[in-house]
């Protein structure tokens, strides 16, 4: 068991780093980064406002990940958040339960990724040119449904999504963590995960073998459009108002930079949820840090561009290759090795 | 003799018929760019308002957000023989040859909203609002509205690098100048969005002990100014007193937060380019009076004294 967990962290441990030196950063730049404080019963810092800020991003990259991890990609994320906050928004302005808003968000959501899905499985369609259809579109359809116009309502329910407390945090990260611990059981505690990435290695070979290729691809969708429909509602609750022009704009690019930055080849196969979402908080925390810096604002893509190059260039295996050549030889031939063999055997 | 007659006769009818459809009915197109926001589509409907007022056939064009539309649409406003043409244009270059073709049919062509790289003798007038003017104001009812207390300024901007942004932060620059008790101690993007808003807000307050160090927040935009109410009211604090709040636009929303006490002043970018663009023509029409090549429209101040209810009313189904 603690082998597992040391082959998990060692796994994590790239993340875990560049994590640790960004965060390292805001606290140079901001010296109060790390304070935190309790009122109204809840927990006040800015590491809170990471955790709670990164909270869409986070959403999508858990969806991403798996979709991802099948050799697809989802581009239209951003789109399907402002169409199930659209959604939302007004059937809670017109009047309706919130029940009956955040079902009809949510199923949504899930009709969105069964869009992607059934493109993506049934029509054989490339994914990045399937998803980008409901990424063009969806704006427009988000546009419909509020009449152009930024749709406001005065639910405190609703609102509560998006800025209440539940637990002694801000309720968008309660959701995200929940999110994130129902679908790594899933994937994790049943065969789910290892078929999804077979599909992602061989798609036609796994198929072979009898994986339920077409099901499989379609749910990830699925679970990609119903993580945005959760993004979605959280933004629409944020400002107590459906923005179909700006809801999620871009978002589908942060999420998939969250994704590659947790290590998850876009060429498919091997994936790791937790190491997206530790993405998901560097990029939030690189966010966060310009923000509290108080450079001109000219600066802010300049300097967050240079930290994800950076933080990838690490990653790159021909980083990694040039080090292990450029390596000092150790003194005596062989002693390194047979510890890391004696440590896998056992 | 009687040839003369004729001609006589026929000239007076000319003239007749001229008069007639000149008093009766004006057509003008309006080449708008889309509606990409609520502004534009609020100044589509008080267009067609104005239009309606005066007697005007307008003849509506949507572009959606495309110059190659715009054009087809006033070569086709040329080809119906309309008596003028307004043009919201998309963006500033490439307007030379169509505005040339309208110059030939002695169409006269006014710019609402966004002027053209085009040479002036080639429209009649540009209608548009000044965005350094827009910030002045903000700026100068801030320096009245403290008085000689000390003030720390926090600035949401517009997107980084747009001319409402550039235009916005110089004027207000400029409305505050010689009051060395405001001073702007955070400046930001937040993207004209009122969730940016909210977030940029957020970290200002985080940064600033809390927002006790802030005593006012100037959003380049009414939106962001919206989002960045809700943080201060997250963070416990009132806005409208304990943080003043002023920004630019005048969109409904803003009106209902005044009401609330919760801002305090925005200046008003008026959707109503088309009522002085009419104005002009009818001046030029009736005798040829030659419009200044720009018309600034009022950048008008509405402060929780201007009865925001009533103005909240007048502006809520304009479409914004």
């Amino acid at each position: 068991m603690p082998d597992m967990i040391l082959a998990r962290l060692k796994r994590l441990a790239p993340q875990l780093i560049a994590l640790a030196l960004v965060l390292a950063a805001n606290g140079l730049v901001s010296p109060n980064f790390f304070d935190l404080t309790w009122a109204n019963g809840r927990l006040y810092g800015s590491l809170i406002d990471v955790l709670n800020r990164g909270a869409p991003v986070a959403l999508l990259a858990i969806g991403m990940t798996l979709v991802i991890a099948t050799k697809g990609i989802d581009l239209s994320v951003g789109a399907t958040m402002a169409i199930c906050g659209a959604v939302a928004a007004s059937l809670v302005a017109e009047g309706q339960p919130l029940a009956v808003a955040l079902v009809a968000a949510l199923g949504v959501g899930l009709l969105c990724g069964l869009w992607n899905g059934f493109l993506v499985a049934i029509l054989q369609l490339q994914p990045i040119v399937a998803t980008l259809i409901l990424m063009v579109a969806g704006r427009g359809i988000a546009q419909l449904v509020t009449e152009g116009v930024i749709l406001t309502f005065n639910d405190p329910g609703f609102a509560f999504l998006g800025s209440g407390n539940l637990l002694g945090l801000p309720t968008p990260v309660i959701l995200w963590l929940a999110v994130a611990l129902i679908v790594g059981v899933i994937v994790r505690r049943s065969a789910l995960g290892l078929l999804v990435e077979a599909i992602g290695v061989n798609r036609r070979a796994s198929a072979l073998a009898g994986v339920k290729t077409r099901f499989l691809v379609i749910s990830v969708y699925l679970v990609s459009g119903l993580c945005a429909a959760v993004a979605g509602l959280i933004v629409t609750a944020d400002i107590r108002g459906a923005d179909a022009n700006n809801a999620g704009l871009w978002l589908e690019l942060d999420a998939i930079l969250a994704v590659v930055v947790g290590g998850t080849s876009l060429l498919g196969g091997r994936f790791s949820i937790l190491a997206s979402l530790i993405g998901a908080m560097i990029i939030q925390s690189i966010n966060t840090g310009i923000l509290l810096a108080g450079f001109p604002p000219e600066f802010n893509l300049i300097i967050k561009a240079g930290i994800i190059v950076a933080i990838l260039a690490l990653q790159s295996p021909a980083l990694g290759s040039l080090w292990a050549f450029l390596r000092p030889a150790p003194r005596s031939p062989t002693p390194a090795a047979p510890d890391k063999k004696e440590l896998v055997a056992r | 003799m009687k040839l003369r007659r004729l001609a006589v006769l026929s000239a007076a009818f000319a003239t007749l018929a001229a008069t007639t459809v000149a008093a009766s009915a004006i057509t003008v197109g309006f080449s708008q760019i889309g509606s990409e926001s609520g502004w534009r589509a609020a100044e589509t409907t008080v267009t067609r308002q104005e239009a309606e007022k005066r007697g005007i056939d307008l003849k509506f064009a949507d572009a959606q957000q495309k110059q190659e539309n715009q054009i087809k649409a006033i070569r086709s406003f040329i080809a119906q023989g309309v008596d003028a043409i307004l043009v919201a244009p998309v963006v500033a270059t490439g307007w030379d040859a169509v505005l040339e073709e309208a110059k030939d049919a002695d169409i006269p062509v006014v710019l609402l909203d966004r002027t053209v790289d085009s040479d002036k003798s080639l429209y009649l007038t540009a209608v548009t609002s000044d965005l350094v003017h827009e910030g002045k104001v903000a700026g100068e009812w801030l320096a009245k509205d403290v008085g000689d207390k000390p003030c720390n300024v926090v600035e949401l901007q517009g997107t980084t690098g747009s001319s409402p942004a550039i235009d916005r932060k110089k004027g207000f620059e400029e409305g505050i100048a010689g009051h060395d008790n405001i001073k702007i101690t955070r400046s930001q993007t937040g993207d004209f969005t009122r969730t940016k808003g909210k977030e940029v807000m957020e970290s200002f307050l985080r940064a600033e002990d809390g927002g006790k160090n802030i005593c006012a927040v100037y959003a380049h935009n009414d939106d962001m100014a919206v989002g960045a109410i809700q943080a201060i009211k997250e963070a416990g604090l009132k806005p409208g007193t304990d943080i003043k709040v002023v920004s630019i636009d005048a969109v409904p929303d803003i009106f209902l937060a005044m009401e609330a006490g919760e801002a305090n002043a925005t200046v008003e970018l008026t959707p109503n380019m088309a009522g002085p663009a009419f104005d002009a023509l009818k001046a030029y029409m009736d005798n040829g009076t030659e419009p200044p090549k720009w018309i600034q429209t009022e950048s008008k101040l509405y402060t929780q004294s201007d009865d925001p209810k009533a103005v909240y009313e007048a502006k809520k189904d304009l479409g914004y």
